[in-house]
């Protein structure tokens, strides 16, 4: 079963393309990952998928109904958690469910029950009769997620669960998620830029960058497909001579990019090729500060497939 | 019919925040009441002149001040739909099958809803000082029923302003640009006969008069019940135009996402 298929999606804003034929499947029950800097198009993606916005061109369907032919049959098959929260700051926890729930019919004992149920489930059941507006940031994005779940949707979304939580609070929120996933027989979709949380969370993930799908699979598979391990090296300032060139003309390197004195390559066996880099450099003339090597990371692949470090592709907020 | 429910429960919720600062209501008394209180003292002789269908100014301008106040509260409506657009609940509502009608309605009815509460309490101070409505409790109607209308008219015009520019600046502008010329070119204030001809033509296309016209009806002696039906006709035509203006807004604003 496929619990969204997105075909091709476009949509510009103006002279900003916003999606470039993004395309992507996601099964029933499993949690699916859309990875990328802010500005890559996984808000506008997830907006399509939610009927707020309709594409220029392409095609998407959840959970069997086409978003723009059967939006109202997406709309009651979904639950949406935005990345700024929708809460109402001014009414309790428990009133912005009941209004949630009734907004999407249930009613009397079910609404009451599955009110109580969930502020069970998120840990919010002592806050319940408090006014938003005093949570704290954790507390408001469980309840955000509480209210996309109040009619047992079949697909989640979640755009940026844990972005604006402390370090404590990501943690928490990760475990919970974890066992949303477990719990509920739910299909998740969320979007992150950060590559620890696609990795802990996501069965499978999409890397996007600048409205296009760059590459699709399991984390492991992912990492996997990138032989071999990630040599960094830190330089000293002044070389003579290119260290990508230098590099290159070895034969135990597969690929080199240099970021300011960053220099990052790929290689089949660490222990092997450290030596021979080390002294290619060295002859070249080219200083070396540090070495260190690692098996490849989310990073990694964003890079590769990319050739963009993450961190350096965090364009304005889409 | 699912839009009906949707209102009812939108409306229960905004009416529930609104309760939990009832200070709110009490600030936006206070206006009308100095009005009331020390307008109706300083211009006491004013009815002198002739023209005002009572002796008692207090009399004349109470109904009027029930108006003005939902008048003034209505061109306000719109920041309520500001802030759920700012802070993003009207985004949250829209991924949902809640009405889309159920969101722009919910906003006018709760402002109509508050003016009747207002004006309820406008016309008890005002009988404390001595006014008599002389329809008695139809003619409390007539002032409430009207109050509500006059809101409703405004309130749809103000909905669709903050879907169109979505900025409070915007809104206080508006509300300041158009709250005190209708006010002065109705007969709020003065009677119809002491105005210049110009104001008098003026005002009857004003829809502030409407209201103040078929509201003073009500309270004063000699009261011209086909005037009434009139006016509230007009100010029903109003409302109506208003929220479908409100509505298109909303769709305006639901392409721009």
């Amino acid at each position: 079963m496929r619990a969204i298929v997105v075909d091709s999606l476009h949509k510009r804003y103006g002279e900003v393309v916003a999606l470039d034929g993004v395309s992507f499947t996601v099964h029933a029950g499993e949690v699916f990952g859309l990875l990328g800097p802010n500005g890559a198009g996984k808000t506008t993606t997830v907006r399509v998928l939610c009927t707020l916005t309709t594409p220029d061109a392409g095609r998407a369907e959840v959970a069997g109904h086409d978003v723009l032919r059967d939006s109202s049959a997406v709309r009651r098959a979904i639950g949406y958690v935005p990345q700024e929260s929708g809460v109402d700051q001014y009414g309790t926890g428990r009133e912005n469910l009941r209004l949630q729930g009734q907004v999407q019919g249930l009613r009397g004992a079910r609404l009451r029950r599955r009110v109580d149920e969930l502020l069970e489930l998120v840990g919010l059941s002592d806050a319940a009769d408090r006014v938003v507006r005093g949570y704290s940031g954790g507390m408001k994005r469980r309840l955000d997620i509480a209210l996309g779940l109040v009619h047992s949707p079949q697909v989640l979304f979640l755009d940026e669960p844990t972005t604006g939580l402390d370090p404590e609070a990501r943690a928490a929120m990760w475990q919970e998620l974890a066992k949303l996933a477990q719990v509920e027989t739910l299909t998740i979709l969320l979007t992150t830029h950060y590559l620890e949380e696609a990795d802990q969370l996501a069965d499978r993930l999409a890397i996007v960058s600048r409205g296009k799908v760059v590459v699709e699979g399991t984390p492991e598979e992912l990492k996997r497909r990138l032989r071999g391990e990630a040599i960094t090296l830190e330089l000293l300032d002044g070389a003579p001579a290119d260290p990508v060139r230098v590099a290159l003309s070895l034969e135990a390197v597969h690929e080199a990019t240099l970021d300011g004195r960053t220099l990052r390559t790929r290689v089949e066996s660490g222990a092997r090729a450290i030596p021979t880099l080390l002294s290619a450099l060295e002859s070249a003339g080219i200083a070396v500060e540090s070495v260190t090597s690692h098996r490849p990371s989310l990073d990694d692949v964003y890079l590769h497939y990319t050739g963009r470090e993450f961190a350096a592709d965090e364009g304005p907020a889409a | 019919m699912t839009a009906a429910r949707h209102t009812w429960f939108m409306i229960v919720r905004q009416t529930r925040n609104l309760m939990r600062e009832p200070i709110w209501i009490a600030l936006l008394l206070i206006q009308p009441m100095i009005w009331l209180v020390l307008y109706g003292q300083l211009f006491k002789r004013v009815t002198h002149l002739g023209g005002f269908g009572t002796a008692s100014y207090v009399t004349f301008l109470a109904p009027a001040i029930v108006v003005m106040n939902s008048f003034f509260g209505a061109t306000w409506s719109g920041m309520g739909m500001i802030a759920d657009l700012d802070r993003k609940v009207v985004e949250r509502f829209l991924a949902t099958p809640a009405s889309r009608l159920s969101l722009v309605l919910s906003q006018i009815v709760r402002s109509a809803l508050t003016a009747a509460i207002q004006a309820v309490i406008i016309l008890l101070v005002a009988f404390a000082l001595g006014v008599h409505v002389h329809e008695g409790a139809a003619g409390w109607v007539v002032v409430v029923v009207v109050a509500m209308l006059v809101n409703m008219g405004f309130a749809g015009m103000s909905q669709g302003i903050a879907l169109l520019t979505r900025k409070e600046a915007t809104m206080i502008a508006v509300a300041n640009f158009i709250g005190l010329p209708l006010l002065f070119l109705s007969s709020t204030l003065l009677a119809t006969a002491q105005m210049p001809h110009w104001m008098r033509v003026a005002a009857r296309f004003n829809p502030v008069n409407w209201g103040v016209v078929a509201a003073r009806e009500a309270v004063l002696p000699g009261t011209d019940w086909s005037s009434i039906g009139l006016h509230v006709l007009y100010l029903v035509a109003l409302a109506v135009a208003t929220a479908a203006f409100a509505t298109w807004t909303f769709r305006a604003y639901q392409r721009t996402l």
